[in-house]
C-alpha cells in the first residue's frame, strides 16, 4: 500500500516535470507577454528593457533551469496579470472550481444511479425511453449552448404566447411555456468565507442559487453519459448467471437489484468516473467562461489570452497533479469495492 | 437581498474610509456595472490603456477633461494662459482634498508630472514637457522644450496624485512611488486621488467596489451614485445577459451581434457613438514590389468596399473611412469619401501592368477588434475581383503582435487610437518613415516613407497657431489619401447600454471615459 502511494508520488512528479518542459517549450507560441503589459504606443526600447528585466531574453535552458530551481522550492514565479505568486492566484481560484465540480458531481451521482438502474430494470417502460431520448439530446448539445439557453430561460426569462391569452386555458398554457427568469446569470455572488482563500456557496440559499445554472450546464454532458453507462452495465449484469441463480433461489428482487447487481455494475463506473472528473475540470473552462464563474477555468482562459506564461505553466502542472491524485483515489476505491484486485499488481 | 448587500457594503465602506458617516443612509444608490475587463492595477501610471484611464476618471480628476464635443472643460485647473511660446501658466482649483484628507496643491501636480516622465508607458507622451514648476500653492507653470500646441491635450492625462500619500517607503522598505510592471508596489494596491470615488475593494478579475468620496470638491456635479460594484464580464453573451436579466445596470462594450437585441428590449437603453479608432490595412512596400507603385495601392483602395463592410459586416456599427482623422480632429478633411469603384481599380491595375494580378499574404488578429477576422476575409474576397490572390491567416491577438512586429505578411491589419486625440499621432506611428532609433513609424507596416510629410508634421507640432496647424495636418491627410499610403477601412463605433433609469447618455464620450462621478440614476 505504502509502496503503491510512493510510486504514485513519483508518477505525479514525473507528470509535472514533463508538463513543465512541454509548457516551457511552447511558450514562444503563447504570444509576447510584454505586448500585454504595455500600451500600444510604448517605444521598442522600453519594451526591450522590460524584457531584459524579466529575463525573457535568456536562452531556453537558462530560463528553464531558473524556473525548475525555483519550482523545487515551491516558487512557481509571478503571474504577469495578477502581479502575485502564481500559486496564490491559483489557490484563490481553486475553491470556486472545486465547488462547481463538487456540485456537478453531486447532481450526477444523485440522478445517474436511480435513472440508470430504473431504465435497466424496465427497459421498455415509456419513462425509460424518455430518459434515453433526453440523454441523447444532452450529449449532443455543446456545453456553452446549454449554458446560454439556461441563461435565456431562467435568468432573463422568455414570454411566449402561442395560445389565446384571453381564454383561461390559453393563459394557463402560456404561463406554462413562458419562464420568469430571475436566476443569477453570472458570477458567484458573495460567497461566505470559510478559511484562507476558501469561500463557499453552500452556506446560504442565495449562494446556492448562483451554483444552480452552472452546475446543471456542466452536468448536462456528463450526466447522460453516466446514465447510459450505468444502464448498459446493469443490463449486462442482469443477464449474468449469478443473478439468474439468485432469482431462481427466490431472493427478493429489490435485494438482487440493489445489493448484488448494483455492486458489480459500479466497478467500471468508478473507473470511468475518476477519469471523467479530470475531464470535468477541462469542461469548467467553457462553463466558467459563459457564467463568468471566478474559478480556475476562467483564470486559465484569461491567462492564455494575455500570454501570462508563468500562470499557464503552473495551472497545467496543477491540473496534471489533480489527474494523478484522482486516478490514485480511483484505484484505492476500486480495491475496496473489488478485493480481488491487488494494488501492487501481484497476482492474487 | 439588494438592501442587505447595500447595508453590508456601506458598513465596510465606513470602516475602510474612516470617514464618519452621519448615519447609514437608507436611500443609497448603487450602480452595478460590468465592463469586459477590470483595470490591471490601481497605479494609474503603470499602463497607458483604456481600462487604467477609466479608473483614473473615477478615482482622480484630470487638470482638464474632454467634453462630448471634443473641447476642454476645466477640472482641477480652473484657468490657463500662454505666457510665451513655450510656457503655459495654469491656475489650480482651491479647496480640493485628496481621499486621504491631504489638501491638493501645486506641488502635487509637479510631483505627478515628474512621475509620469518616469513611467515607461507615459514618458513618450510627456517627452515635450521640459519641466513643471509651482509658482505658489495654486499656480503652476508648464515649460515645453519647444513650442507645443497640444499642451491641453496632454493636460487631460495629468491626474494629480496625492504626493504626501505616495511618498516614503512601504512595509517592505520599497519606495511608495515606484512604478512596477510585474510585481507588487505600494501604488498598485493603494490609491488616494481627488476623484468622486474611493476604492473600497479590489479582487482582481472578479470584483471591484467603489464608494462616493465624502469630501469630493465638485458640489455642482449632478451625480447621485453612492456606491459602485464593478464585476468584469469578459464573455460578450454573458455581459448582455447580465444586463437583460437585471443583474447589472450598465455594461460596455455592447457586442455588435447583440445590438438589435439590446435596442429592442423595453427596459434597457442603448447608446452608440462613432468612435475614433481607425481600422486600416498596411500594404508592405518592402515585401511586395508592386506596392511601391502608387497606382497599385490606389487600385487596392478602389477595390475595397468600405461602406459594404460597415453596413453589412459591422451592421452599421462602424463609420466608413477614407482617412485617419475622425470628425472633430484637426486634420479631418471633410471632402474625403470612400472611393469604392471596381472598374477604376481594374483599370489602375492594368495601367500598372498587373492586370493578371499577383499573390500576397495577409494577416489579421481574430479577437482584437470588432469582427476583425471577418473583415479580413471580406477584404480578401474583394481583392480577388482584381485578380489578387490572398493567402489569409488570422491569429489571436496574443500571437498577432509578435508577427506584426516582424512584418510577417504583405498586408497586415491594425487599429489605432491617437492617445493625444490629435491627427499628427496617426502619422507619427503609422505612416512616418520607419526609424528604429527615434521610434518613428513604429507601426508602419507599409514601410511607406515620404520625408516631405514627416517634415510637415514636425513643423505642425511646433505650430501654436491652431488654425494654421490644422491646415498643415489636413494637407498630410490629403497627401496620404492621394498616394493611398494605406487602406483605411472604418472607425469602429462605441456602444454602451444601461437600465432605463440610469442616465448614461450625458456622461459618455468618444474617448470611452464615462464620467461616472456625474452619473444620475433616476429613483422610481
Amino acid at each position: 500500500m505504502i509502496a503503491f502511494l510512493i510510486k504514485r508520488l513519483f508518477h505525479a512528479l514525473l507528470v509535472m516535470f514533463v508538463i513543465s518542459i512541454i509548457a516551457f517549450a511552447i511558450q514562444d507560441n503563447l504570444g509576447d507577454p510584454i505586448q500585454q503589459m504595455v500600451g500600444q504606443s510604448v517605444p521598442e526600447s522600453e519594451r526591450e528593457a522590460l524584457r531584459e528585466q524579466l529575463g525573457l531574453n535568456d536562452p531556453f535552458v537558462v530560463q528553464y533551469l531558473r524556473f525548475a530551481g525555483n519550482a523545487l522550492q515551491l516558487d512557481f514565479g509571478y503571474s504577469y496579470i495578477f502581479n502575485e505568486p502564481t500559486t496564490e492566484v491559483i489557490a484563490r481560484h481553486l475553491p470556486a472550481t472545486l465547488e462547481l465540480v463538487f456540485a456537478t458531481s453531486l447532481l450526477i451521482v444523485l440522478f445517474s444511479v436511480p435513472i440508470g438502474v430504473y431504465s435497466a430494470i424496465r427497459p421498455r417502460a415509456w419513462l425509460s425511453r424518455l430518459f434515453m431520448g433526453v440523454s441523447i439530446i444532452g450529449i449532443s448539445i455543446p456545453v456553452f449552448l446549454t449554458a446560454i439557453m439556461l441563461i435565456q430561460l431562467f435568468a432573463i426569462g422568455v414570454s411566449w404566447s402561442p395560445f389565446p391569452a384571453d381564454t383561461g386555458w390559453g393563459a394557463w398554457l402560456n404561463d406554462l411555456v413562458s419562464t420568469e427568469g430571475g436566476m443569477p446569470a453570472y458570477g458567484r455572488g458573495r460567497p461566505v468565507p470559510v478559511f484562507g482563500t476558501w469561500a463557499t456557496n453552500f452556506a446560504s440559499l442565495e449562494g446556492l442559487t448562483y451554483l444552480v445554472l452552472p452546475a446543471i450546464s456542466l452536468a448536462s454532458i456528463m450526466l447522460p453519459l453516466f446514465i447510459r453507462l450505468i444502464r448498459a452495465e446493469m443490463l449486462e449484469v442482469l443477464q449474468s448467471e449469478y443473478v439468474k441463480f439468485a432469482r431462481a433461489k427466490g431472493i427478493p428482487l429489490r435485494r438482487i437489484y440493489f445489493i448484488h447487481a448494483l455492486k458489480n455494475t459500479m466497478l467500471p463506473v468508478i473507473t470511468m468516473g475518476g477519469v471523467q472528473i479530470g475531464t470535468l475540470v477541462a469542461y469548467t473552462i467553457l462553463t466558467e467562461t459563459v457564467f463568468q464563474w471566478p474559478g480556475m477555468g476562467l483564470m486559465f482562459l484569461n491567462a492564455i489570452q494575455r500570454s501570462d506564461v508563468p500562470l499557464i505553466i503552473t495551472y497545467l502542472m496543477i491540473v496534471g497533479l489533480i489527474f494523478v491524485i484522482t486516478n490514485t483515489l480511483v484505484d484505492l476505491i476500486y480495491g475496496l469495492v473489488n478485493p480481488t484486485v491487488k494494488l501492487t499488481g501481484k497476482p492474487a | 437581498m439588494t438592501l442587505k448587500k447595500t447595508l453590508l457594503a456601506s458598513v465596510i465602506g465606513a470602516a475602510m474610509t474612516t470617514a464618519v458617516l452621519p448615519s447609514v443612509a437608507s436611500a443609497e444608490t448603487t450602480l452595478r456595472m460590468a465592463y469586459d475587463a477590470d483595470p490591471v492595477s490601481l497605479d494609474i501610471h503603470e499602463q497607458l490603456s483604456g481600462g487604467i484611464l477609466q479608473l483614473s476618471h473615477m478615482t482622480f480628476d484630470p487638470l482638464v477633461r474632454w467634453t462630448q464635443d471634443l473641447s476642454f472643460e476645466p477640472r482641477l485647473a480652473t484657468g490657463w494662459e500662454q505666457v510665451d511660446d513655450t510656457t503655459m501658466r495654469m491656475t489650480l482649483r482651491e479647496g480640493v482634498e485628496f481621499h486621504s484628507g491631504n489638501p491638493f496643491t501645486a506641488k502635487d501636480v509637479v510631483w505627478t508630472v515628474e512621475r509620469l516622465k518616469r513611467s515607461p508607458d507615459f514618458k513618450a507622451l510627456f517627452e515635450p514637457v521640459e519641466s513643471v514648476t509651482a509658482i505658489d500653492d495654486t499656480t503652476i507653470e508648464i515649460t515645453t522644450r519647444e513650442p507645443y500646441p497640444l499642451l491641453l491635450n496632454l493636460a487631460t492625462y495629468i491626474f494629480p496624485m496625492d504626493s504626501a500619500f505616495y511618498s516614503g517607503t512601504d512595509a517592505d522598505g520599497d519606495p511608495k512611488d515606484e512604478i512596477v510592471k510585474n510585481g507588487n508596489s505600494f501604488a498598485s494596491a493603494h490609491l488616494s486621488g481627488t476623484g468622486p470615488f474611493t476604492v473600497v475593494e479590489h479582487q482582481k478579475g472578479t470584483r471591484m467596489e467603489f464608494e462616493r468620496f465624502d469630501g469630493y470638491w465638485d458640489d455642482e456635479s449632478p451625480g447621485n451614485v453612492d456606491h459602485i460594484v464593478h464585476t468584469p464580464i469578459s464573455e460578450n453573451a454573458t455581459r448582455v445577459a447580465a444586463l437583460l436579466s437585471g443583474d447589472v445596470d450598465f455594461i460596455a462594450p455592447v457586442p455588435p451581434n447583440d445590438l438589435e437585441r439590446v435596442r429592442e428590449d423595453d427596459d434597457v437603453q442603448l447608446v452608440t457613438m462613432s468612435g475614433t479608432r481607425i481600422i486600416i490595412f498596411h500594404m508592405n512596400q518592402a515585401r511586395v514590389e508592386a506596392f511601391q507603385d502608387p497606382r497599385v495601392r490606389q487600385a487596392f483602395v478602389y477595390a475595397i468596399n468600405q461602406e459594404g463592410i460597415a453596413d453589412r459586416l459591422m451592421k452599421g456599427f462602424a463609420t466608413p473611412a477614407a482617412q485617419f482623422s475622425p470628425k472633430g480632429y484637426a486634420g479631418h478633411v471633410e471632402s474625403l469619401e470612400p472611393r469604392y469603384d471596381l472598374e477604376k481599380a481594374k483599370q489602375l491595375m492594368e495601367e500598372a501592368g498587373y492586370a493578371e494580378g499577383f499573390e500576397i499574404s495577409m494577416m489579421a488578429p481574430n479577437n482584437r477588434y470588432v469582427n476583425d477576422a471577418k473583415i479580413a476575409q471580406a477584404v480578401a474576397a474583394m481583392l480577388a475581383r482584381i485578380n489578387v490572390t490572398v493567402d489569409l491567416k488570422t491569429l489571436p491577438k496574443a500571437q498577432y503582435w509578435g508577427e506584426f512586429d516582424d512584418r510577417a505578411a504583405d498586408m497586415m491589419m491594425i487599429g489605432w487610437h491617437a492617445d493625444t486625440e490629435d491627427s499628427a499621432n496617426f502619422h507619427e506611428y503609422l505612416t512616418a518613415c520607419p526609424d528604429a532609433d527615434s521610434g518613428a513609424g513604429q507601426y508602419n507596416a507599409s514601410n511607406y516613407c515620404n520625408p516631405a510629410l514627416d517634415k510637415l508634421v514636425a513643423e505642425a507640432n511646433l505650430e501654436v497657431d491652431l488654425e494654421k496647424r490644422a491646415e498643415m495636418l489636413q494637407q498630410v491627410e490629403q497627401t496620404l489619401h492621394d498616394e493611398a499610403a494605406v487602406v483605411p477601412l472604418h472607425w469602429q463605433d462605441l456602444a454602451w447600454a444601461s437600465a432605463d433609469n440610469v442616465m448614461i447618455e450625458p456622461i459618455l464620450n468618444v474617448m470611452n471615459f464615462p464620467y461616472l462621478g456625474d452619473l444620475v440614476i433616476k429613483q422610481e
